[in-house]
């Protein structure tokens, strides 16, 4: 019981170490936020036609987990956050680049539904009071910056009391999606960059919560001071805060930083 | 330390434990003696949840238990609400997360029972029934043991499936397996470290206690 967890990981980081170790060509190994997912799809071959000799390898997961992993020294070169907190804490302890930590765009709320659902999104988030919303799903607000805008999104529609036994929590603001994708929830707080993409936009419709609702999901990143190839790692920093990149990141549902 | 999360992992180990007992001994007899062509496919479904991932496992049983599928749509009709993000469909998920931790080590025992004594027993106009009860049982009692115990240690520190389908509602859903992943995202590494450690505490005296009690019951049925 205790021993087939560490066999699992000790043989998927063997199986990582020697392909982390020798990837042939230079390369930029970036951990990135969630809702990043499809906007960095993007991102990555309009990049690779400006510099083909660069290769972007990307990891997905929850600011919060990377952090902690990144104190630990995690072998990435490029962090992208989504909360830029994160980031600034990480250059505050002297583990990035000097003068590399950037914000790279502001993401949206949305309120999604799935298709057919009774909703009326006209209304707004008090929508969320209709009785046939038996449960709401968001990402959790103690560790994920959607969870926490959701909260405070709810907090200033003085919905939150009301709703309070009816909200689910995902870990992150893709599990979130989950649930209601999945039927299980009626209704979702989500990122505009979910809500945005492919899959997502076929089996729903969205409401955008207004910027005052909550505090700026400001997105930051940060070039690691252990990155491999700092000049790559700044190259494809510089792709995301250019005018294309830019174009790119406000296509999937992010807004430039100002 | 979040005793809500601590009490509801207790609660739901312990009634996990009394299902599968009652789940699992029928199943790990038929399993062990059972003569049906069939039978391997049937190992092999109790299996499963020990090569599926259980953020894989709890995904299905998201789909399953929700209102899309038919038998999602049934509970609720008959039960008026809904499997996903309540307890009870917690409490279904560990059942079938922990079946083969239970189902494995009572079959090996009941297997383990020389044909002798069930012979003799049944020879002597003893039905399956009090063959099973006064025969099979105590001689098999370690295994039994061995299994109920790692299925509560199992369910006690279940992730995956309970992140999948639980939702994270307090006094709900929110296990201390969750608790402690919420404060080590949100930074608190103090916090998660002692809740992890009582865990750990509970755990280890679990295990000793039952290799204690193991080795006692043995010599004693030994003598």
């Amino acid at each position: 019981m205790f021993l087939r967890p560490l066999l699992r990981s000790l043989f998927c980081l063997f199986l990582a170490l020697p392909l982390a170790a020798r990837g042939p060509g230079r390369h930029v190994q970036v951990a990135a936020a969630a809702d990043l997912k499809w906007a960095l799809e993007d991102l990555k071959q309009a990049f690779a036609r400006t510099r083909p000799d660069l290769q972007i390898r990307v990891t997905f997961g929850s600011s919060g987990q990377f952090y902690a992993q990144l104190t630990q020294r995690a072998p990435f070169d490029l962090f992208l956050s989504a909360d830029l907190d994160y980031a600034r804490r990480l250059a505050d302890q002297g583990l990035g680049r000097p003068g590399s930590l950037f914000k790279y765009g502001v993401g949206r709320l949305v309120l999604w539904v799935p298709a057919g659902s009774p909703l009326n999104l006209a209304l707004g988030l008090a929508a969320l009071n209709d009785p046939a919303v038996k449960h709401v799903a968001m990402a959790n607000p103690t560790h994920a910056p959607y969870g926490r805008a959701a909260q405070a999104a709810l907090d200033h529609a003085g919905l939150r009391a009301g709703l309070q036994s009816r909200l689910v929590l995902g870990e992150n603001v893709g599990q979130a999606a989950q649930f209601v994708q999945t039927g299980a929830a009626e209704a979702g707080l989500l990122a505009l960059s979910l809500a945005m993409a492919p899959e997502m936009r076929k089996r729903g419709q969205y409401w955008t919560v207004p910027q005052g609702f909550h505090p700026p999901l400001v997105q930051g990143g940060l070039v690691l001071g252990w990155a491999q190839d700092p000049e790559a790692a700044q190259a494809f920093k510089s792709f995301l805060l250019s005018p294309q990149g830019v174009g790119i990141l406000r296509r999937f549902g992010f807004e430039p930083a100002s | 330390m979040d005793w809500q999360a601590i009490r509801l992992s207790l609660k739901l180990a312990a009634l996990t434990t009394v299902a599968l007992l009652c789940l699992g001994l029928p199943l790990a007899h038929w399993l062990a003696y059972s003569r049906r062509p069939w039978k391997f496919l049937v190992e092999a479904v109790v299996a499963l949840p020990l090569v599926l991932p259980p953020t894989v496992l709890g995904f299905y049983l998201l789909v399953a238990m929700g209102p899309h599928s038919p038998f999602g749509r049934l509970y609720e009709a008959v039960c008026g609400r809904m499997l996903p993000f309540s307890f009870q469909g917690l409490l279904l998920a560990s059942v079938l997360y922990s079946l083969p931790f239970a189902v494995q080590p009572m079959a090996a025992s009941f297997s383990a029972v020389e044909r002798k004594y069930l012979e003799a027993s049944h020879c002597l106009g003893a039905s399956p029934f009090k063959t099973f009860r006064q025969v099979v049982l105590p001689l098999s009692w370690a295994g039994v043991a061995t299994g109920a115990i790692l299925s509560f240690a199992h369910t006690l520190g279940e992730f995956g499936v309970v992140l999948m389908v639980g939702g994270n509602i307090p006094g709900e859903t929110r296990m201390v397996s969750i608790a402690i992943y919420d404060q080590v995202q949100a930074l608190e590494y103090g916090a998660a470290a002692r809740t992890a450690l009582f865990l750990l505490g509970v755990s280890f005296t679990v295990l000793v206690f039952t290799s204690w009690l193991r080795r006692r019951k043995g010599a004693w049925l030994l003598n």
